[in-house]
């Protein structure tokens, strides 16, 4: 691995965005309205009831929208190659697929920290949601969310890297799709067996039963919150290893080749 | 970090790709050396650019071995592709950064030494000085060209892989192109693997040509030899005969 070379791969976005400002717009302006509709629901759901709404559901909505953040940032850097048809360039030359992928992580680490920011600002400042409140549970919390969205991104480079351009639809989703498994705004006591046996396999699950825990005046569950990590991270090498092995299915059926060239002839 | 003296730039030995059922190359083997250009031609869908593929280490070989330098792709594919760069008519750099943009990306990723000299030293090698911020995909096809040929200079490969570099530009930026690769190849000692279906612009740049039909060297030899012992009166006729007997054997034998 070499530093010029993930370097070249973060400021490739970079330059992207600064010659197109309006690319920072998706970083921020979704979760700006995520945080301002929920931040209202919560407010008014306060007005009723003495329970901590702002703690829960809004702080369930920052973190998730973290989550999908980090997995966005690593995407889109990833598609603005598909898009550009720039795979044989970038492939055809020294880069290591470690260089790439971490050249992709840095770039979603630093557009999601924006989007982080931007919520942080909304939700404190308008909301008074107050991350003091989860107390040293917040980093194992952000910790499992930013793994597991960078799982999540690498994942989605795959199908994307696999299936050709048109499986981009099946990317965008898929925190949507995992959302009710991780019970984001309910306890996963609330969900039948079958689905709280899938919530048992997903990271984020732990974080948001911890939020829960502490929101009601408990501890969360730190054992639980160490699995979760331990999850977490054995999800990330796992999602390298299928990066790998797709892009070895490349190169021995020439998908690659293919991205950029119409025909090979 | 150049070949050893007298060692080959590239050699493919017993090259072959199989596609399911398809033999796209089949057991290719040669060199290219030092200083040399060398052109690989044929009909469409012979294999030339399965072959440019396999050596770039973005396919890989169903059996043989790529070496660069002495190096196998397979086993050292970034020490090899170091010393390695291309240009494709199929595979412009990204429109949406500049020309700037593009040559330091790149220069990253090949690790170019003292990058800002060299991008200034081959901005004005190849007259986009005055492009430089300019969005690449705004170019005329000829300028493009000459950015991606400007990325392939970057890190002074000792071997150059060019995929119909002169394919939809004007004769004249194609005759600028040909004699700027033509002195980069002898300045440098770079080799030169050059495909094209302009049998002019072959028989006018490259030393030496292996023709290629269904996956197999047919003819390999100097363009001048090849007229002499095919009798043919220019290698343009050369081509549209063997290509011609090759994808149908039956009439040829008539």
């Amino acid at each position: 691995m070499r530093a010029s070379r993930v370097a070249a791969v973060a400021l490739r976005y970079f330059y992207l965005v600064r010659g197109s400002p309006v690319r920072l717009l998706p970083m921020i302006a979704w979760v700006a309205i995520d945080i301002v509709l929920w931040g209202f629901i919560t407010r008014y759901l306060g007005g009723l009831t003495r329970f901590n709404f702002v703690a829960t559901p809004l702080g369930a909505v920052l973190l998730w929208d973290f989550l999908a953040r980090v997995m966005q940032g690593i995407t889109t850097a990833f598609f603005e190659d598909v898009w550009a048809r720039n795979f044989l360039n970038v492939f055809a030359t020294p880069i290591t697929i470690g260089d790439y992928l971490l050249g992709l992580v840095l770039t979603g680490i630093v557009t999601s920290l924006l989007g982080l920011a931007a919520m942080l600002l909304l939700a404190t400042s308008v909301f008074g949601l107050s991350f003091f409140a989860y107390g040293v549970a917040l980093a194992p919390f952000v910790f499992v969310l930013f793994i597991t969205g960078i799982s999540l991104g690498i994942v989605g480079t795959s199908i994307v890297l696999r299936f050709g351009p048109a499986s981009e639809w099946l990317i965008w989703p898929i925190p949507s799709l995992l959302s009710p498994f991780v019970g984001v705004f309910y306890p996963l006591a609330t969900l039948p067996a079958w689905m709280r046996a899938i919530s048992r396999l997903l990271p984020p699950s732990y974080v948001f039963e911890g939020m829960r825990a502490i929101v009601t005046g408990k501890s969360a569950r730190w054992d639980q919150l160490a699995f979760g990590s331990v999850l977490s991270v054995l999800y990330l090498v796992a999602a390298c290893g299928l990066f790998a092995a797709v892009y070895s299915y490349a190169l021995r059926t020439g998908l690659i080749a293919r991205y950029s060239a119409e025909t090979a002839n | 970090m150049g070949s050893a003296p007298g060692e080959a730039v590239l050699s493919a030995e017993g090259l072959t790709k199989r596609f399911g059922a398809l033999l796209a190359v089949d057991g290719v083997s040669f060199q290219v050396a030092p200083g040399e250009i060398v052109g690989l031609v044929g009909p469409n869908g012979a294999g030339k650019t399965t072959i440019i593929s396999m050596v770039l280490g973005i396919l890989r070989p169903t059996a043989g071995r790529v070496l660069i330098g002495g190096i196998d792709v397979a086993a050292q594919r970034s020490a090899a592709l170091e010393r390695t760069n291309f240009a494709a008519v199929y595979t412009p750099l990204p429109g949406n950064l500049t020309v700037e943009q593009n040559l330091r990306v790149f220069g990253l990723i090949y690790g170019v030494k003292a990058l800002s000299a060299r991008i200034e030293a081959l901005l004005a090698d190849y007259d986009l000085t005055r492009h430089r911020r300019t969005k690449t995909g705004v170019l005329s096809s000829g300028e493009q060209t000459r950015v991606e040929l400007a990325k392939a200079m970057l890190n002074r490969p000792k071997l150059l892989l060019l995929d119909e570099p002169t394919a939809s530009i004007d004769p004249s930026t194609a005759r600028d192109i040909r004699a700027r690769i033509v002195d980069f190849a002898a300045t440098e000692q770079a080799g030169v693997l050059w495909t094209s279906h302009n049998m002019y612009e072959v028989a006018e740049v490259c030393h030496r040509v292996l023709f290629l039909s269904r996956g197999r060297i047919l003819l390999a030899g100097s363009p001048a030899e090849l007229i002499k012992q095919h009798n043919a009166p220019n290698l343009e006729e050369l081509f549209v005969e063997v290509a011609h007997e090759a994808l149908h054997p039956a009439a040829g034998a008539q």
